[in-house]
């Protein structure tokens, strides 16, 4: 049994989420370049080229790329060999506490959802752990914005409706939702499971890598088919108009009920902010 | 076609504006957002004034990280205008002239602006660090116990930002998309 140290966590979280808001990651960034080049519409270009620019300022002078610094997410896979003494939760959320009041990020957690009052420190973080073989200990983290976020939607399609149903109902939530989730965006889509599954699936394909492809088969051609249904909308850079709405789709699957399809859709804005790292 | 404007801003050069122009605005305007919004326009209902001059002014919808030494702003890229929405024409009665946000936002307001020769301005949402880069003052005015939310007069220098909904009624997202649409 490997021993991790609790305090570590808290340090790395720490490190994970000032790096994410500065510091867009090297693949995400590309993506952006390659979208300013093809994009058709010259405003588009345009704001896609400033997008890029900011990306690098944020680099040079370690400023947020966005001022919504987003909910805190954490993903942690653990291992079955490694343990540790304490509560992993507070070890997270202290590390949260300690990002977001120390390294100049903004706060936007409210602590009820109706009496809407601050907390002040961006805690709590929303935490999901994945248990697995070996001794592993891998964090990744996520600040994601409100946004974006608002724009995400979890829907029970029935099998019949199938794969025309669910490109619809894609294309559709990326349409109706314009400029609003400040595109160009990563689409996340999450399909089977039940209710619950479907919209964690959704989250996770937004944690791959933007490069990477499903190796599900039905689903990686689904993944370059929405793609393109998706930049032929039109809504373009910050929803102006242009060919580059989307700079990719992730779709991760899942077994599901005989009777059912669940569909989630999460958005993704162009600060696709993802760190991660294993200790 | 890019623009250099002044503010507080010129009423007649507002109302030469279309939609897609790139706009480099110099001045003074203020931050403001869904808080700050209601208090000012519940001022307007008892008829009282309000703690800003909003005549030809310029109002732009940010709630910034805070501030690292050194720097006048922290990042401050622009929040949902929508939100915005039930406040606005209130303020343009007391001659607003130019808000600044992201996103699209309801066909009323759109539709107030030619009324009152008025624009609605996108930043570009995410750009946060590069606009904090043409703010070189900030201070509270006004509702400093609401924050990051409290309205602060800004001194901008180039401050960027694209037409979208213009003073004739035209909406850059509808023209925009539907010239891409496949
Ligand atoms: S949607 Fe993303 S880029 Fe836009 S303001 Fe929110 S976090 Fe920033």
């Amino acid at each position: 049994m490997r021993k991790i140290d609790l305090q570590l966590v808290t340090d790395k979280i720490k490190e994970l989420f000032i790096d994410a808001c500065e510091n867009i990651p090297e693949n995400v960034l590309n993506a952006l370049k390659k979208a300013a080049e093809e994009e058709q519409s010259p405003l588009s270009k345009e704001v896609i080229n400033k997008i890029v620019e900011n990306a690098y300022l944020g680099r040079e002078k370690h400023l947020p790329i966005c001022q919504d610094t987003g909910v805190a997410v954490v993903y942690l896979t653990i291992g079955s060999e490694v343990y540790f003494e304490g509560d992993i939760y507070e070890a997270v959320n202290e590390g949260v506490r300690l990002a977001y009041t120390q390294g100049y990020l903004r706060k936007s957690v409210v602590r009820h959802p109706l009496d809407r009052v601050n907390t002040k420190d961006n805690t709590p973080a929303i935490v999901h752990i994945k248990m697995v073989p070996g001794d592993v200990f891998k964090i990744d983290v996520a600040p994601k914005g409100g946004g974006s976020e608002n724009m995400s939607l979890v829907k029970m399609l029935i099998p019949a409706d199938g794969i025309e149903g669910i490109k619809k109902l894609v294309v559709d939530t990326v349409f109706n939702a314009g400029g609003k989730p400040c595109p160009p965006l990563v689409v996340g889509v999450g399909i089977g499971g039940n209710f619950e599954k479907c919209a964690l699936l959704a989250k996770e394909a937004l944690f791959r890598e933007i490069d990477d492809e499903s190796s599900d088969p039905i689903a990686n051609k689904l993944e370059k088919e929405l793609l393109t249904l998706i930049n032929n909308t039109g809504v373009g850079a910050m929803g102006f108009g242009g060919t580059k709405t989307c700079l990719a789709v992730k779709v991760n699957v899942h077994p599901c009920h005989i009777a059912s399809l669940p569909v989630a859709i999460n958005i993704q804005c162009h600060a696709a902010r993802h760190k991660s790292c294993t200790l | 076609m890019k623009v250099y404007l002044n503010s507080p801003i010129n009423p007649e050069e507002v109302k030469k504006l279309r939609i897609g122009d790139e706009v480099y605005i110099t001045g003074v305007i203020y931050t403001g957002r869904d808080a700050a919004h209601k208090r000012l326009c519940e001022l307007l209902d008892k008829r009282e004034s309000l703690p800003i001059d909003v005549k030809n002014g310029v109002i732009y919808y940010v709630g910034p990280t805070p501030a690292k030494p050194g720097r006048a702003i922290g990042s401050a890229g622009p929040t949902s205008s929508y939100r915005m929405d039930p406040y606005s024409e209130q303020l343009l009665k007391e001659g607003l002239k130019v808000m600044i946000g992201k996103g699209p936002r309801s066909k009323e307001f759109k539709q107030s602006l030619p009324k009152y020769g008025a624009v609605y301005l996108s930043a570009i949402g995410g750009a946060a660090a590069q606009i904090s880069e043409s703010v070189k003052k900030c201070e509270v005015v006004a509702y400093e116990d609401l924050g990051a939310e409290a309205i602060h007069r800004l001194e901008v220098e180039n401050f960027y930002a694209i037409v979208t909904y213009d003073s004739k009624g035209n909406d850059l997202f509808e023209q925009g998309i539907e010239q891409y649409k496949k």
